[in-house]
């Protein structure tokens, strides 16, 4: 057995993977009943005090830090009163509505990332014009320049995309300028002397080996695009997405923060799912490592 | 470091298989890489393991550095099991590529084995020095491997696999990437690394005339299942050089080690395949 | 001559925005009303330096938060790294952790932040700058800790190297580029963090404070003189990144350039 780890390995069984995550979820709202438990609000039954936490703690109030129970209960209790939908269905629906947006904002980032990328490397002029810009881009807060997007394109799912995609590709075109140089000078020198085309080379040489790279990236560009788009939405007036929600319920921060953490569950999961998906792809399109072979 | 009764070979394989897939996964029907190997190497030879592609040679010389375990039969190095012999550093690796680390310069490279086993410092730059010095790199000792062409990376993969000073010393078609000219020198420096140090060499190469110009002895295997088919005495004079690839007993060495190799593959009553190996002996 | 060939083509670019920003002004008002033009940018800058809304005092306080999140961010994702690296099985429970943190949307996250550590507390700043950056640290010091070259771990077997051995010699420095990578994303990504924070309340010597309360006023070329500031400080510290880059890692491909020396 040779001592390596390598990504992805070793394979658990499908069982015991699930067990470690339902333990996370478990450990999770451990962790969170038990600060409340040292430092939260005091605990009542029909009025009565039945526990006094030991500690203060600011932030672990009941306003600040709802109990779980709570929280889960308000999710199945109607959006608001007379509504026909539950919570958890209105953030489903809204979760949805974000995704496309977001999907949409991934899908250009990762091509804009490669293409800016790959027209990097090649064109020195290019690069050395544009890389500036491209950095510059990444450090002015989206929450400054969103509002301004918005109000250039209009209220809409295209400014929305477009914040989506101004927070995703940067990630990818970093992550790809690595990849795509990353090769062995020998290994280039070998396709050039075959006499091969610089599309070749960038097929066969450079796109391989950058994917490393690329995968990590599109890890964080999953979530970044959720992100992006879920901002865009706040920063507008569309009336849908969870970026509405969340502006909606943190104006009722104080009345029911239920809402808000149950709206930033959902947000979450969201991410959680996308992250999986795209890890999925990962682990078909990077070879796992291969086991002791004959030779 | 090796405890081991004088006359007593270096390396013992009794009875040796390997089987891939053979435990766990049902959907793979297992592959018998090798099967029942037996050879003894004595001290201070230099055996060459030369068979066809896929015959499991380099499989047989990772079950002697104890890189993967036999599925059958032992595997003993210096009287003690293989893992043992692992454990107490008994032997240095070659491998196809240098694997270098690109961020240590050549002489951090040679060192990596002593910083691991503890040397201390003086020890370090005493033995690593010397093992640039029988390489041949001493003036490349501050560069890095990028800066190194294949077969100078693979001189320094070699000074590191011998810095220890192991007693046996594994190699797995070290020169395989390299051309014929350079191949031909990195014989002769290996030669003269084994007169000089008197280590036991394993060697596995797919060229029969690079086989013989080395070795003392020859195993020859034949395709998947890898059995040892034949082991040729390779008795010419030593030491060899330009001379030895003229005369006509190398040649007859190869012809030998060739016609084993066909023996292992099954007949070949093919003219064209007949005169193409013919070819090869020529050219080599 | 080498450095004007470097920096000429940006340097042509940016002339060529800002006079063609300048002048679009100049013919459209209400484009400068919300986008003022590049020269009341940066008289509205130099007015407000120490005075009036004093820009460089934000800017120091900004950078503070936004390092202390740098730091934190960075050195939990780090940990969280080698820690699922040395213990695979662990995967399955932080990497959701971590995606779940890392999913939250700042302008929800941002609001709990400050009412958790204090609004005025720099503290809270760097919390959301700190979950900005812990994931991508993370999650490539993570590849970069476990994609090793199958050929180094079988040389450090046949060494009976041990995990720490093997980790110290081969998992760090093959680790680094792409950590750096990581930075690269995280140092932009923090100061970013804080102010955001910021501008959902916090000391008001901040540049986020100072950008809210400008656009409160209507001062939008005092708005954009501070997110010019922001993003100048971003772009400092990337170019901190690639200097490091330099130091640490001359043998990378990426870094050395692709002629062989």
């Amino acid at each position: 057995m040779t001592a390596g780890t390598a990504a992805g390995s070793p394979r658990l069984s499908r069982r015991r993977r699930l067990t470690f995550f339902l333990l996370f979820i478990v450990g999770l709202v451990a962790l969170w009943e038990g600060t409340k438990l040292l430092g939260g609000d005091p605990y009542r039954i029909d009025g009565e005090v039945v526990w006094t936490p030991p500690i203060d703690i600011g932030m672990a109030s009941d306003v600040n830090m709802p109990h779980f129970w709570v929280i889960f209960e308000r999710l199945f209790k109607p959006l608001t009163s007379g509504a026909e939908q539950t919570l958890a269905g209105y953030l489903f629906d809204q979760a949805l509505y974000t995704l496309r947006s977001a999907f949409i904002g991934f899908t250009l980032g990762g091509l804009l990332g490669i293409g800016l990328a790959v027209a990097f490397v090649h064109f020195g002029l290019i690069e050395r014009a544009f890389v500036p810009y491209v950095v510059a881009s990444q450090t002015i807060p989206i929450i400054a320049l969103a509002p301004l997007i918005v109000y250039l394109v209009g209220q809409n799912v295209t400014s929305v995309v477009i914040v989506a995609t101004y927070l995703s590709f940067f990630p990818v075109t970093i992550a790809m300028l690595r990849g795509l140089r990353s090769p062995d000078p020998r290994a280039l020198e070998l396709m050039r002397s075959y006499a091969a085309s610089r599309r070749a080379v960038l097929w066969k040489l450079r796109f391989p080996a950058s994917l490393p790279y690329l995968m990590t990236a599109l890890k964080i560009t999953a979530t970044a695009s959720i992100v992006g788009a879920i901002v865009g939405e706040g920063s507008g007036s569309l009336q849908a997405g969870l970026g509405r929600a969340l502006v909606f319920f943190s104006q009722q921060y104080t009345v029911a923060p239920e809402k808000l953490w149950g709206a930033i569950l959902f947000s979450s999961a969201v991410g959680i799912v996308c992250f999986g998906l795209v890890r999925l792809v990962e682990l078909r399109v990077v070879r796992a490592r291969p086991g002791e072979e004959p030779g | 470091m090796t405890a081991n009764a004088p006359g007593a070979p270096v390396v013992r394989l009794t009875g040796v298989s390997k089987a891939f897939g053979a435990t766990g996964s049902s959907s793979t029907t297992p592959t018998v890489a090798l099967s029942n190997i037996s050879l003894d190497i004595q001290r201070g030879e230099f055996v060459s393991l030369i068979g066809p592609s896929g015959c499991g040679k380099s499989t047989l010389l990772r079950l002697v550095g104890d890189l993967t375990e036999p599925t059958g039969g032992t595997v003993q190095v210096n009287g003690k099991p293989a893992g043992q012999a692992r454990l107490d550093r008994d032997y240095g690796m070659v491998f196809q590529s240098p694997t270098l680390f690109d961020w240590r310069t050549v002489e951090e490279n040679v060192r990596l084995p002593l910083e691991l086993f503890g040397y201390d410092n003086a020890a370090r730059a005493e033995r690593t020095s010397e093992m640039l010095e029988l390489v041949r790199l001493t003036d490349f000792a501050r560069h890095r491997p990028y800066q190194l062409s294949g077969g100078m990376q693979q001189r320094v993969a070699i000074a590191r696999a011998l810095a220890f000073s192991p007693s046996l010393l594994l190699m797995d078609e070290p020169f395989g990437a390299l051309d014929e000219m350079t191949r031909e020198r990195m014989n002769s420096e290996v030669l003269s690394i084994w007169a000089r140090t008197g280590i036991t060499v394993i060697f596995v190469t797919h060229s029969i005339p690079e086989a013989v110009f080395l070795s003392s002895r020859v195993a020859v295997m034949s395709a998947r299942p890898g059995r040892i088919t034949r082991v040729v005495d390779v008795d010419l004079p030593r030491p060899r050089g330009l001379e030895t690839r003229e005369s006509t007993a190398y040649f007859s060495f190869i012809t030998e080690v060739r016609e084993a190799l066909r023996a292992g593959q099954g007949t070949e009553t093919d003219l064209a395949s007949v005169e193409r190996t013919a070819a090869e002996g020529l050219i080599g | 001559m080498d450095a004007v060939r470097r920096y000429l083509p940006a340097a042509l670019i940016l002339v060529g925005v800002l006079v063609a920003w300048e002048v679009s002004v100049q013919v459209s008002q209400v484009q400068g009303f919300i986008l003022p033009a590049p020269s009341a940018i940066w008289a509205a800058l130099a007015e407000n330096w120490t005075e009036g809304y004093a820009i460089l005092p934000a800017a120091r306080v900004t950078l503070f938060e936004a390092m202390g999140g740098l730091v934190l961010g960075t050195v939990l994702g780090v940990i969280t790294a080698f820690v699922v690296s040395r213990f695979p099985a662990s995967r399955d429970t932080v990497l959701p952790l971590a995606i779940a943190i890392n999913a939250i949307p700042i302008i929800a996250f941002a609001p709990v932040a400050n009412n958790w550590f204090g609004i005025l507390s720099p503290l809270s700043k760097m919390a959301i700058a700190a979950a900005l950056v812990y994931f991508p640290i993370m999650i490539n010091v993570l590849r970069g800790l476990t994609q090793v070259e199958e050929s180094a771990l079988e040389l450090m077997r046949s060494y009976a190297a041990g995990p720490a051995a093997v980790t110290r010699q081969v998992r760090v420095p093959n680790a680094l580029p792409f950590f750096l990578t990581g930075l690269k994303v995280a140092t932009t990504l923090s100061l970013i963090g804080a102010v955001v924070g910021e501008y959902f309340g916090g000391l008001s010597a901040t540049l986020g404070r100072v950008v809210v309360a400008a656009a409160s006023e209507l001062r939008f070329d005092v708005t954009w003189a501070a997110i010019l500031i922001v993003s100048l400080g971003g772009i400092a510290l990337y170019l901190g990144v690639v200097v490091l880059e330099r130091l640490l890692i001359p043998w990378h491909p990426s870094v050395r350039g692709e002629r062989p020396a």
